[in-house]
């Protein structure tokens, strides 16, 4: 379980997380929607430990994430990100991207780390691209590579933020189809995305953030059919 | 009537021996410097893009002063002050030393270009992971920044090879040195310093072709 309380976050002065407070549950799928600089991915970041925070508190299974005890590369581990830019790593083949984690941080053998990549390549359909390098694939394989490789560390949780945002429209729907799979699976999920069919269709319930605020957090047939604040009714309207 | 004595002799096969090995010594300085200049370049470099400001005020000043002043006027001063602090050394440990900083200084800035062309998009995604800060240098940050500044870094050990003749003001015999020493008694300066050019070429197209080749491997 994933619990944010009064969460605070600032750049210099700018104030991007205003008390966010938000539990997400195992197995649980949320959305997190809203126009650029509403704080959104900056959540995630923080969830992640890849942003300090200023104030507030946030625990992953009971550990505090920005606690100076917490072994954060540990609990990292738990907590697999998906970017907007990929990010593969171009030095190394699709199955030495996804094989590299386990091997240096779960310690696995060659074989193992192997093993467990070529599953998950499969996994995201990948599995004729083994030996390619990232520089041969498609946005969208990128994409599902990134995927891989953060289901690779057997996460309990997947963080995805905006991850179909960079690719080309044509590609959108082989990621959405992933992190549908993904979904369908069981994971817990917190996605930030401009999808709003996935956001209705895949999540469990949907948060809408509104400069630096949770306005409302909600099951999709709420937010999306009857939001209580006209913020939420205003962003609704321009994305439809 | 004897012959007149003459100070001069034409130039013999013997003397491309003598170029030859001064061609070895230049060879050692460079490679002794390019090495010892390139280790520490990597940790400077390192350490001001890590941490910004404070390495930026002490080495970044420091690097950026070696790489401002003429070589030559390095070499000049480091020889005739290492004596003043009780280090009597000869020319190829002082021009060693100030090759090795001067190495140091150009490869700093070389390697933190290699760091910055990561980006940290990159770097989080490899945190993300759960790889430690070292795990992230060592195997994400190195090796794509390694591919990025590469050549950069073999333009740099190669104009450490031809600098290096400027050691030889300090007398250390090495092919610049010995190619004036030629010239004085042959008075042939044309055809030696095309020899000694040939013998500079000779050490640096090696490297440079070598470079090529593990930059082919790696594009591949």
């Amino acid at each position: 379980m994933i619990e944010i309380k009064q969460l605070h976050k600032y750049f210099g002065k700018l104030h991007v997380l205003q008390g966010i407070d938000l539990n997400v549950n195992k197995g649980e799928v949320l959305s997190i929607i809203g126009s650029s600089g509403s704080g959104k991915s900056t959540l995630l970041y923080c969830i992640n430990g890849l942003e300090p925070i200023q104030q507030g508190q946030i625990m992953v299974d009971g550990i505090p994430v920005h606690d100076a005890k917490t072994d954060i590369n540990k609990l990292r581990q738990k907590l697999g990100m998906v970017f907007q830019q990929w990010n593969s790593f171009p030095h190394l083949t699709a199955l030495e991207n996804v094989a590299l984690a386990p091997k240096i941080v779960r310690k696995m053998s060659r074989d193992e780390a192997k093993t467990i990549a070529e599953k998950q390549l499969r996994h995201v359909g990948l599995g004729d691209k083994l030996d390619v390098y990232p520089s041969a694939l498609s946005g969208g394989q990128q994409q599902r590579l990134a995927i891989a490789r953060a289901l690779a560390m057997e996460p309990a949780y997947m963080l995805f933020d905006e991850a179909t945002s960079a690719l080309d429209p044509e590609l959108v729907g082989e990621v959405l189809d992933t992190m549908r799979l993904l979904a369908e699976e069981g994971m817990t999920m917190i996605c930030v995305t401009h999808e709003m069919s996935f956001a209705r269709d895949v999540s469990d319930r949907v948060a809408y953030f509104h400069q630096g605020h949770m306005e409302e957090v909600g099951p999709p047939a709420q937010i999306f059919g009857d939001p209580q604040s006209p913020h939420t009714r205003k962003f609704l309207a321009s994305v439809r | 009537m004897s012959e007149p004595i003459s100070f001069f002799s034409g130039f013999q096969v013997n003397d491309l021996v003598f170029l030859g090995e001064a061609a070895g010594r230049t060879l050692l300085i460079s490679a002794v410097s390019i090495t010892i200049g390139t280790i520490f370049g990597i940790f400077f470099g390192w350490s001001l893009q890590a941490s910004k400001w404070l390495a930026q005020t002490t080495i970044g000043t420091i690097l950026d002063i070696f790489r401002s002043v003429p070589l030559i006027i390095q070499l000049i001063l480091f020889y005739n002050f290492f004596p003043i602090i009780g280090w009597n050394t000869g020319p190829f440990a002082a021009g060693a030393v100030v090759l090795s900083i001067y190495t140091a200084a150009l490869v700093a800035n070389v390697v933190r270009g290699g760091i910055e062309a990561v980006g940290i998009p990159m770097r989080r995604a490899a945190r993300s992971l759960g790889m430690s800060y070292w795990q992230d240098l060592r195997y994400v940050v190195w090796p794509i920044g390694l591919r990025a500044v590469f050549p950069s870094w073999v333009g740099v050990a190669l104009s450490v090879i031809k600098d290096s003749a400027l050691v030889s003001v300090l007398g250390y015999m090495e092919l610049l040195r010995a190619s004036q020493i030629l010239i004085t008694r042959t008075q042939e300066p044309f055809i030696i310093l095309a020899c000694a050019g040939a013998f500079y070429f000779a050490l640096s197209y090696p490297l440079s072709k070598y470079s090529q080749k593990l930059e082919e491997s790696w594009t591949s």
